[in-house]
Formats: C-alpha cells, sequence, structure tokens
C-alpha cells in the first residue's frame, strides 16, 4: 500500500469543517450539560427524598399517568405543534409549584434522580435516534440534526456531571458547612464561597474525564447524519476509497482535540492547588 | 436579663431522648463550662444554642431571638454567637487573613480595609501576626484553632461557644489555645465552653455544668463542685476524667 498524502490534504478543509462542527456540538453540548449537571447535583445532595414505599408508590403513579396519557392522547398530540404542547406542560408545572412552593425542592430532586435514572441506563445513540426520529411522530417536535446533536450531548452529560458535582460536594468535609451556617450565611453563599470552591477543585479530574467522553461521544451523531468529524471522514472515504489516511487523520484530530482538553484541566488543577 | 435561655428543650435523634426537658439561663459575662460523659447530650445542648440542631419542644432564645424563627432570623441569630469547632473548620481554600476576613465581608458587609485592618488586630491577638498568608493545611493543629478564635470573634459575637476546642490536639499543643480562650474570656465575653479541661473550668469557668442522661446534673461554682463533688455521680466522672 502507498500511503497517498495527497488525498488527506484533497479532504482536509472537510475535515476541517467536520472539526468545527464535533468543537460546536461538545461545547454547547457540555455548557448545558453543567448547567443542568450543577443544578441536578446540588439539588440531590441536598434535598432528601426518602426511598421509601410511599414515595415510590407516588413515582409509579406519576409514570403510569403519563404512560397512560400518551397512549390514548398520542394521536391527538401529534397534531398539537411541539413547541404548545411543550409550553403547556410547562406552564402546569409552574402553575402547580407556585401554588404549592413547599413541593419545589422534592419536585426538582426526584425529577433529577428519573432523568439521571433515564440517561444513565441508556445509549447515547438510542438516546439522540429518539430525539431525531422520535419525537416527531410522538408530539410533532420536529428539530434539525445539529440542534439535536448539542440537545442530546447536553441531556446525556448533564446527568452524568450531576452525579460528579454530588460526589465533589459529599467529598467536602461537613464542618465547612456547619461553619458558614454557624455565621449566620445563607445557604447560596455558601455553595458559593465556601463548600463550591472546594468541591470545583476536587471535580476537575472528573469533569475533565467527562469532557473527553462528551467530545468522543460527539462522533456517534454520525447516525443521524450531523457533519461532525467522523460523518465527514466517512463521507470522504465513499468517494476516495483511502482508509488508512482519512481515518488515520481523524484519529490524530481527535487526539489533538482531546489531548488539548487535558491540558488545559492539567494547568487549571495545578493553578487552582490549594498549598 | 439572661442572654441565652433555655424554656423545657426537648430533643430526639429519632427514638433516642438527647436533651430531656431542660432548662437553663446564661447571663451576660458568664463562663459557662459543661462538662459530662460521652452521650450525656453536652454537645448537642450547645449545638442548639446557635440552632444547628432542631430542637423537638420548647424554646431557646437568644439575645431576644428564638431558634424556632424564620431562616432569616435564625441567621441573625447565629451572628450573635461565634462558634469553635472540635475540628478547627477553617476554609482551606483561603489563607489564615481571609479566614478571618470572611465572616465580616460575607455576613456584615464591612468594607474590605477595615475587614483586613481588624484581621490582623484579630491575628495578632491569638499570637499569629506572622503567620497570616498561611494556608490553614500549611498550620498545626493548635494554629488552626487559634485561627478559628480569631475568625469567630470577627464577627463581633454577643456569645462565643467552643465545642470541644482542645479535643483534637495533642496535650502540648492545648496550652496555647486554652490561654487565649482565657484572654477572650477575660474582655468579658460571654462563653459556653464544652471541655473535658477541669483545669481550665476551675481556673476561667465562672460556672460549672454537669451532665448526665441528657439532663442537668449538677449546676454551681467550678471550684466547689470540683473541690468537693456532692454527688456519686460527679464523683465517679471526675475520677474517669483526671
Amino acid at each position: 500500500m502507498v500511503f497517498d498524502w495527497a488525498s488527506i490534504w484533497a479532504a482536509w478543509p472537510d475535515l476541517m469543517a467536520g472539526s468545527w462542527m464535533t468543537l460546536k456540538i461538545t461545547a454547547l453540548g457540555l455548557l448545558g450539560g453543567s448547567v443542568i449537571g450543577g443544578l441536578f447535583g446540588i439539588v440531590v445532595t441536598y434535598v432528601h427524598v426518602p426511598v421509601n414505599r410511599r414515595n415510590a408508590a407516588w413515582v409509579v403513579a406519576f409514570v403510569a399517568v403519563l404512560g397512560l396519557a400518551l397512549h390514548f392522547a398520542g394521536g391527538a398530540l401529534a397534531a398539537v405543534p411541539g413547541g404548545v404542547l411543550a409550553a403547556v406542560l410547562l406552564a402546569a408545572a409552574a402553575l402547580l409549584l407556585w401554588r404549592f412552593p413547599q413541593w419545589i425542592g422534592r419536585s426538582v430532586s426526584i425529577f433529577a434522580q428519573i432523568f439521571i435514572l433515564l440517561i444513565r441506563g441508556t445509549p447515547i445513540v438510542v438516546q439522540v435516534m429518539f430525539i431525531y426520529f422520535a419525537l416527531p411522530l410522538l408530539v410533532n417536535l420536529r428539530i434539525d440534526g445539529f440542534t439535536a446533536a448539542i440537545f442530546t450531548l447536553m441531556i446525556n452529560s448533564g446527568a452524568y456531571i450531576a452525579e460528579i458535582v454530588r460526589a465533589g460536594l459529599q467529598s467536602v468535609p461537613k464542618g465547612l458547612h456547619e461553619a458558614g451556617l454557624a455565621m449566620g450565611l445563607p445557604f447560596h453563599k455558601i455553595m458559593a464561597f465556601i463548600v463550591g470552591p472546594v468541591a470545583l477543585r476536587r471535580m476537575i479530574p472528573t469533569m475533565g474525564n467527562q469532557c473527553i467522553i462528551s467530545l468522543k461521544d460527539s462522533s456517534l451523531f454520525i447516525v443521524i447524519g450531523v457533519a461532525e468529524l467522523t460523518r465527514q471522514g466517512q463521507e470522504i472515504i465513499a468517494t476516495n476509497f483511502r482508509a488508512v489516511e482519512i481515518w488515520g487523520t481523524v484519529a490524530v484530530i481527535y487526539l489533538m482535540m482531546t489531548g488539548c482538553i487535558a491540558l488545559v484541566l492539567k494547568v487549571v488543577e495545578h493553578k487552582t492547588r490549594i498549598a | 436579663m439572661s442572654i441565652v435561655e433555655f424554656r423545657n428543650v426537648t430533643k430526639r435523634f429519632g427514638a433516642n431522648t438527647v436533651l430531656d426537658g431542660i432548662s437553663l439561663g446564661i447571663d451576660a459575662g458568664e463562663v459557662v463550662v459543661i462538662v459530662g460523659p460521652s452521650g450525656s447530650g453536652k454537645s448537642t445542648l450547645l449545638r442548639c444554642i446557635n440552632a444547628l440542631e432542631t430542637i423537638e419542644g420548647g424554646d431557646i432564645i437568644v439575645d431576644g431571638l428564638s431558634v424556632r424563627g424564620k431562616p432569616a432570623q435564625v441567621r441573625l441569630l447565629r451572628r450573635e454567637a461565634g462558634m469553635v469547632f472540635q475540628q478547627f473548620n477553617l476554609f482551606p481554600q483561603l489563607t489564615a487573613l481571609e479566614n478571618v476576613m470572611f465572616g465580616p465581608l460575607h455576613t456584615r458587609a464591612v468594607p474590605r480595609d477595615e475587614a483586613h485592618e481588624q484581621a490582623r488586630a484579630l491575628l495578632a491577638r491569638v499570637g499569629l501576626a506572622e503567620r497570616e498568608n498561611h494556608y490553614p493545611g500549611q498550620l498545626s493543629g493548635g494554629q488552626q484553632q487559634r485561627v478559628a478564635i480569631a475568625r469567630a470573634l470577627a464577627i463581633k459575637p454577643k456569645l462565643m461557644l467552643f465545642d470541644e476546642p482542645t479535643s483534637a490536639l495533642d496535650p502540648e499543643l492545648r496550652h496555647e489555645v486554652l490561654k487565649v480562650m482565657q484572654d477572650v474570656a477575660e474582655t468579658g465575653m460571654t462563653m459556653v465552653v464544652v471541655t473535658h479541661e477541669m483545669e481550665f473550668a476551675r481556673k476561667v469557668g465562672s460556672r460549672l455544668l454537669f451532665m448526665d442522661g441528657g439532663r442537668i446534673a449538677e449546676d454551681g461554682n467550678p471550684e466547689e463542685l470540683l473541690t468537693r463533688p456532692s454527688s456519686q455521680r460527679l464523683r465517679d466522672f471526675l475520677q474517669h476524667v483526671s
């Protein structure tokens, strides 16, 4: 076999476009995932929902009602625009929680725990295909591939980051939280100035893991045809059959991107180390 | 008028009654030393004063505020009570100076310059002026606890709570912390101290409480109680600690 450098130069612009797409999906997905994971992680850590028969019954009842509603109203729902449906559901939830503010903490905590269970428990390929192909049939919500990819990465990384945040918060000695309480600080200040800074430092290695995993997972969005790096590689090979050159180059590009993430996090970890 | 008043306080952990109908008044300027066997409820009693533990029955009034009030009121109450913990609980990401500045900056909205000046003065007072830029991890246990005392004093509390402040320290480091506590007591600060240091109770304490089984079994002058313990239980306890 002769290694054909020219085929790489010819494919370079497309590979760069694919890399740029991969970076955009990963960055936006992780950004949204951090917001979801941060919020859910804090709630799941500090709002205790005891695992008992009563709470389990509530969850089962909720899922059953949702399933039945989908079964009987599924056909009708498909006629309603997805945005309208989402707005109605959100408004109903907001109204309930506004009327019963004491439910907010526990509802969000239960929701977050079910969310984590669902997202961690299903493959990311199934998630993205469900969002891209099944959602339009189910509730008349059609989104383009790029948006579907970002959204999938957001919820997927969000579920894992929530657990990273929980682990980080739980690793901080309880005494620091108590010292903040004893000073008369409110919860948000304890999070922002005492527990948060300590937990964030401890989360750096696992967050680095998650960034690298999410970047590589974005290659799975090949299944919905988003023009990210892996998809670009596949399309180039379909025309020139240079598998060694193109997959080799794609692998090196991924390696450079993950390498950069690892390097940046090493520097951050070093700079924020407590003496 | 009492600065801290317990009104028939009960506290349970599950089926276990930890505080069993405690009524107690602490006057401004008193140095109350609480002793007792482990599990007698002495730490819990202290932690109820600033609402780190919730109570099931009765009420505690601290400087006119109830521990059963709304969260905002409880935060105000906590700012009147500086607390020193067994495990120091200094903020590890901040230097000694920043630890002492933290309370004034975040709870009392003191200007930065003023907080800085005050923190340096407090660190000098606990003998750590030259350690102000050290992180907690670079200080000995005794030094950390002295910083923790300075940090608690920085929010200008009306009383100070000490939860076994020397129990995590090597014997040779205890005296430096006890010395600082004695200095604080001499300024007229109201103090409630849970400890096993009988010498401190005798020398610095103005009142001794002996707790047993969730009740205050003895309440009186430290010198008298320690020299001539009236009850068999206190005699047994003193035999075990000394």
